[in-house]
């Protein structure tokens, strides 16, 4: 497998190896036909990053440049895949859930439970998050946390280009509403690909790197913080254990449990802000089901309860870390 | 003067940069002859020992267990028992002067796989070494080119030695065609015509070794001998749980045990190489080709295709390697290819012998083939 592509290229290739394999396959969203619509700049970008460049014109009709209206298309979007077909809807920047969000949590989310199992809503709803773009307050959020409480929804935060393709094809072939959520900052991510198609199934997580001291659960982009903190603690002799979720709905519990009865001490990285996060709702899991095994207290490495600031400087301490990862697996470490 | 011979990392397949050290088998003053295994190491994928190219002394241990080195690292010193430790110091200190690890960006890392048409469909292989007469590696059900990790190269000291993907598997397309072992040598047969080989000496693992005695049956003079290992269609038998549990296993948990029944030290079945089993058996098209080539070959723990004759019957040197304690193919099968086959049996080993055992498989092949 030595073929590398980056993180951007792997879920364009996901989408188009879909799009070529199954006709219901559709995509919509804002610019994602490459800006302004006019003839001569259709297909010139492929969205505000170029994630869907070289589609438009390879499946005709089928890639639909919407209206500045995340509510219209979104809503759009839900009903098709209620009628037969498979739409991939883009919606840019996570940060702009607001305004469709009855559309996603209220509609698509609901329907397989309302209509008795005879409905299925299998549409995907793509969109970048993160902070570390300089892109301030209402385009850096992480918010797979709030997807992730509600029933009915799948959640995935791919961290790397082979997971991101298989990620992606398997949320495009489910039928079951999935929100795929795509770290900027990883976009240039190179990884290995396999050019064929392939899937990774949801709710298995990866061990991204094997130790018997510490657990550290980390999601999405965190999952790198957390191996180059790790890389760094092996030269101090403290081997963690780096499990990379990979979807936060379902979430693999077993594998997280299995890990914390070996290491019996647990750090959890989280890029949310720290009420109601994935963090607090891993560590109100591990406190239950292993407190026996548990040796420490529980460490969360999480933004603080507050914005992604505008200032670059105050951007760059939002984030967690590898130094602050290695500073908290280090408490733990030490903890008696 | 008498030489300072440095043991260092191996690179064992493109993607190790580093490997960990998990013990000397070797104390420090022992001598050691040429082909002793010396210190075990290991890699994000395998196990294995480094062993020695030089007879002399283990003069130093300079890394030490769970020590992680680059790759071409210094593991230690072997010297003949007169090398002043003044020397030998000098050597160590000059080499620590000097080493830069290679950080794996550059692009010529030595050979890499290529893709080739046959017949309509692309098989990968990796070409290594010049000349001679040429080797074809055939690995086994479910495995790929890289079953030959450790034997590849040093088989490739003296001949030019193809491992291929058969259909299927690996890198190669996903279509088998029917399955059974004379479509899978045909593609060998493509293969050769493909790459220009008239004749060529195989050697196949397990299914491997099946294919290769179906492309002696179909064309005999394309074969100069056979070199089968833990080889199917021997014999009736194989482990029907097995088969069954690698083509249904989906998730780490399901494959891991399966996966340990190849080896006799399941240790060496790491996270990486479940892992890169799991990517394999996810990539669309290999879950049919893996249930139409074992619902061909391999149905209810019967093997459907017994060609012991063909190997008995060759006129050619057929030589058969086997793992003592393998639990997928009985070892009773080794006896299975005619009274002229030279039989080779390795106490304690495994299905996947000539990955756990390389250096003595890699002996006795090349031994055989003079």
């Amino acid at each position: 497998m030595a073929r590398k592509i980056t993180y951007q290229q792997a879920i364009n290739e996901a989408l188009d190896q879909e799009m070529a394999r199954d006709p219901r396959v559709i995509i919509m969203g804002e610019d994602n036909a490459g800006g302004a619509g006019a003839p001569g700049e259709e297909d010139a970008w492929g969205g505000v990053l170029g994630v869907t460049k070289g589609l438009f014109h390879k499946y005709p009709g089928r890639v639909l440049d919407t209206p500045i209206s995340e509510s219209g298309y979104v809503g759009a979007a839900v009903g098709a895949a209620c009628n037969g077909l498979r739409p991939v809807a883009e919606l840019m920047f996570v940060d702009f859930i607001g305004v469709c969000f009855d559309q996603i949590y209220n509609q698509a989310a609901k329907f397989r439970y309302m209509f008795g199992g005879k409905a299925e809503t299998p549409v995907v709803i793509r969109a970048m998050y993160g902070a570390g773009f300089r892109a301030a307050a209402q385009h850096s959020q992480c918010l797979y946390n709030m997807f992730t409480h509600i029933p009915g929804l799948k959640v995935v935060v791919p961290s790397n280009p082979y997971d991101a393709k298989g990620l992606l094809i398997q949320a495009i072939r489910d039928n079951d509403p999935v929100i795929f959520l795509e770290h900027k900052v990883l976009y240039t991510m190179e990884g290995e690909v396999p050019e064929e198609s392939y899937t990774v199934p949801f709710g298995e997580a990866n061990v991204a790197r094997e130790g018997d001291d510490v657990t550290i659960v980390a999601f999405g982009r965190m999952v790198n913080q957390a191996l180059t903190a790790a890389a760094a603690l092996q030269k101090q002799g403290i081997h963690c254990e780096v499990i990379d979720p990979r979807t936060t709905s379902p979430l693999d519990e077993d594998t997280i449990l299995e890990s914390v009865e070996k290491t019996g001490r647990l750090v959890i990285v989280d890029e949310s802000t720290p009420r109601c996060s994935m963090a607090s709702d891993i560590a109100g899991i591990v406190a239950q089901k292993a407190f026996g095994a548990l040796k420490a207290p529980i460490e969360q490495v999480t933004a603080p309860h507050v914005p992604v600031p505008f200032s670059d400087a105050l951007e760059d301490l939002y984030v967690p870390s590898p130094a602050r990862i290695e500073a908290a697996v280090t408490r733990v470490k030490e903890y008696r | 003067m008498s030489a300072i011979h440095k043991l260092t990392m191996p690179k064992w397949g493109l993607s190790m940069q580093e490997g960990k050290v998990n013990g000397w088998l070797k104390e420090i003053g022992e001598s050691i002859a040429v082909g002793e295994e010396i210190v075990e190491v290991e890699s994000e994928k395998i196990a294995g020992a480094v062993e020695a190219s030089v007879a002399g002394v283990l003069r130093r241990q300079i890394a030490s267990a769970e020590d992680v080195l680059p790759v071409g690292g210094l593991l230690g010193i072997v010297a003949d028992a007169e090398v002043p430790d003044a020397d030998i110091d000098a050597a160590i200190a000059d080499f620590l002067a000097n080493f830069t690890p290679d950080t794996g960006d550059e692009e010529d890392a030595g050979p890499k796989p290529e893709k080739i048409e046959v017949g309509g469909r692309k098989l990968r292989y990796l070409k290594r070494g010049e000349g001679g007469e040429p080797m074809i590696l055939i690995h086994g059900f479910g495995g790929d080119l890289n079953n030959w990790l450790f034997n590849h190269e040093a088989l490739a000291a003296d001949r030019t030695v193809y491992a291929l993907d058969l259909p299927g598997h690996g890198e190669s397309a996903k279509d088998v065609g029917d399955g059974s072992l004379a479509s899978l040598a045909a593609a060998v047969v493509g293969f050769m015509d493909a790459v220009g080989l008239d004749a060529a000496h195989l050697v196949g693992h397990s299914m491997g070794g099946a294919v290769s005695m179906a492309v002696a049956q179909a064309a005999p003079a394309r074969v100069r001998s056979l070199t089968l290992i833990a080889s199917a269609a021997l014999g009736d038998e194989i482990n029907g749980a097995y088969i069954d549990g690698f083509v249904g296993a989906n998730d780490r948990r399901a494959l891991k045990p399966v996966l340990s029944q190849l080896f006799s030290d399941a240790g060496l079945v790491t996270r990486q190489l479940i892992d890169d089993m799991l990517k394999y058996k996810r990539l669309e098209g290999v879950d049919a080709a893996l249930r139409t080539i074992s619902d061909t070959l391999f149905e209810h723990g019967r093997q459907a295709t017994r060609l012991a004759p063909v190997a008995a019957g060759l006129g050619k040197p057929v030589l058969v390697i086997w793992g003592e304690n393998d639990q997928i193919i009985p070892v009773a099968h080794a006896r299975a290819a005619g009274k002229d086959a030279l039989v080779e049996v390795l106490t304690g080993q495994g299905h996947m012998v000539q990955m756990e055992a390389a250096n003595e498989v890699n002996r006795l092949i090349a031994r055989f083939l003079g």
